[in-house]
């Protein structure tokens, strides 16, 4: 675990880079007993810090304190509009302690972001879940269908929904959106497995985002570290500018030189910036493959199994249980 | 509710102005998004503090810029101040 001082120094040297805004996850970040100190020097340097938790470690008195301290917006995670749905999917009784986590954001003068991620299990309740966020004077939504990756693509079979299902759960996204236009903002994330193009993954490898994870790792997202064979690169060791600009990490990926056919002289490539390589990687086997999410990928036939498997689902897919790592 | 001359315009707790030392510009800064600024914005966007009418920022602006048309000034903010609200980062 890094030093605060170190967090301190990351942050001003952020700021350098040209960072503007800055979100704390983890993990939870509320682990942290010196979280105050991190915000505080955010605040100093002028960034908006949008703390990113489940809510459990959440007491009122902290949240005034994070608040003091210059902490611009929360984001709270929720499962479902529905305590038992809630409880079962976190794997812990979440549920009513989130809701009072949701009041005291709110009482505090604070605005609150509510993200759900959506798949087949909770995917029906769009809805109730919309209803939720405007009880719980959300000022945004984030429906967010599930990036299958790490422990949600193991479970691919049980999660991904039926096509017909997410057009509706869509749908009446976009009603709600144009309904709280002005009162809350509405984003639904499609998965890129029913869209045939790749999604701009971090808005491009390298271009807008600049991750850094508890132990120091500079990375261009969260999931890079799980690609084997990159040059990781820490920030214990280089300055946040040195890396963005000069590592071989970031520079990976950056650009259309690195690109296969089709992607390299594809109209699209400065829209998707050729997808995301984790997805590449953890489908095909090869980073800079082009993403299978893609109609035009020779491997978009790994994608369209996911999808037949989708309209039959078998009832007995076994959900395995999501290990606990602190974000429920 | 719709931006009229007696409204008074304020900058959602949600939203911050600031300063970018790098641009050199401001900019708005909101949940995982930013807008830069350019000078007509930040003229405006500084009297939205909850305390000035539309009509008395219409009056600033007009003092700061003699050779323009009342009326074309008073569009303008109308219209900028109104898109802002539609996205919920200015309120009243």
């Amino acid at each position: 675990m890094l030093s605060a001082d170190t967090w301190r120094r990351i942050l001003r040297e952020a700021e350098v880079l040209g960072v503007v805004q800055v979100n704390l996850t983890g993990g939870e970040p509320l682990l942290r007993e010196d979280l105050e100190t991190i915000v505080s020097e955010a605040h100093d340097l002028d960034l908006y810090t949008n703390l990113i938790t489940a809510g459990l470690p959440l007491t009122y008195e902290r949240l005034a304190r994070l608040r003091d301290s210059g902490l611009a917006s929360v984001q709270l995670s929720m499962q479902s509009a529905e305590e038992e749905s809630c409880n079962w999917m976190a794997g812990a009784t979440v549920y009513n302690r989130k809701r009072a986590a949701a009041d005291w954001i709110t009482d505090l003068g604070l605005p609150l972001t509510i993200n759900v991620v959506l798949h087949r299990y909770n995917l029906h309740e769009i809805l109730d879940i919309i209803h939720l966020a405007e009880t719980l004077r959300a000022q945004r939504l984030e429906l967010a269908n599930v990036q299958y990756l790490g422990w949600a693509l193991t479970n691919r079979a049980a999660l991904l929904p039926d096509p017909c299902d997410l057009d509706q759960a869509r749908a009446l996204a976009e009603e709600a959106k144009a309904r709280l236009a002005g009162t809350m903002d509405i984003v639904f994330v499609t998965p890129d497995y029913y869209t045939g193009v790749p999604r701009a993954c971090m808005d491009g490898w390298g271009r807008r985002y600049i991750v850094v994870s508890p132990d120091g790792l500079v990375l261009p997202c969260h999931a890079a570290h799980t690609i084997p064979g990159l040059a990781m690169v820490s920030a214990i060791e280089y300055s946040l500018t040195q890396i963005w600009e000069q590592s071989e990490l970031f520079n990976l990926f950056r650009g259309d030189g690195w690109m296969p056919d089709p992607c390299r002289t594809c109209s699209q490539r400065a829209v998707d910036y050729g997808g995301c390589r984790c997805q590449a990687f953890h489908l095909t086997g090869v980073a800079a493959a082009t993403d299978p999410a893609c109609q035009f990928s020779p491997n978009h036939a790994l994608i369209e199994e996911a999808q037949i498997q989708a309209r039959h689902p078998h009832e007995s897919a076994l959900l395995q249980p999501r290990l606990l790592k602190g974000v429920p | 509710m719709a931006i009229h001359e007696h409204s008074r315009p304020k900058l959602a707790a949600k939203a911050r102005l600031r300063f970018d030392r790098r641009e050199q510009r401001f900019m708005l800064l909101f949940p995982e998004r930013g807008l830069l600024l350019n000078d007509t914005a930040i003229e405006v966007l500084q009297w939205c503090t909850g305390h000035c009418t539309i009509e008395m920022i219409v009056d600033i602006l007009a003092a700061k810029h003699p050779a323009l048309p009342y009326e074309s000034i008073s569009n303008d903010v109308v219209t900028f101040i109104s898109r802002l609200q539609l996205r919920g980062l200015i309120k009243g």
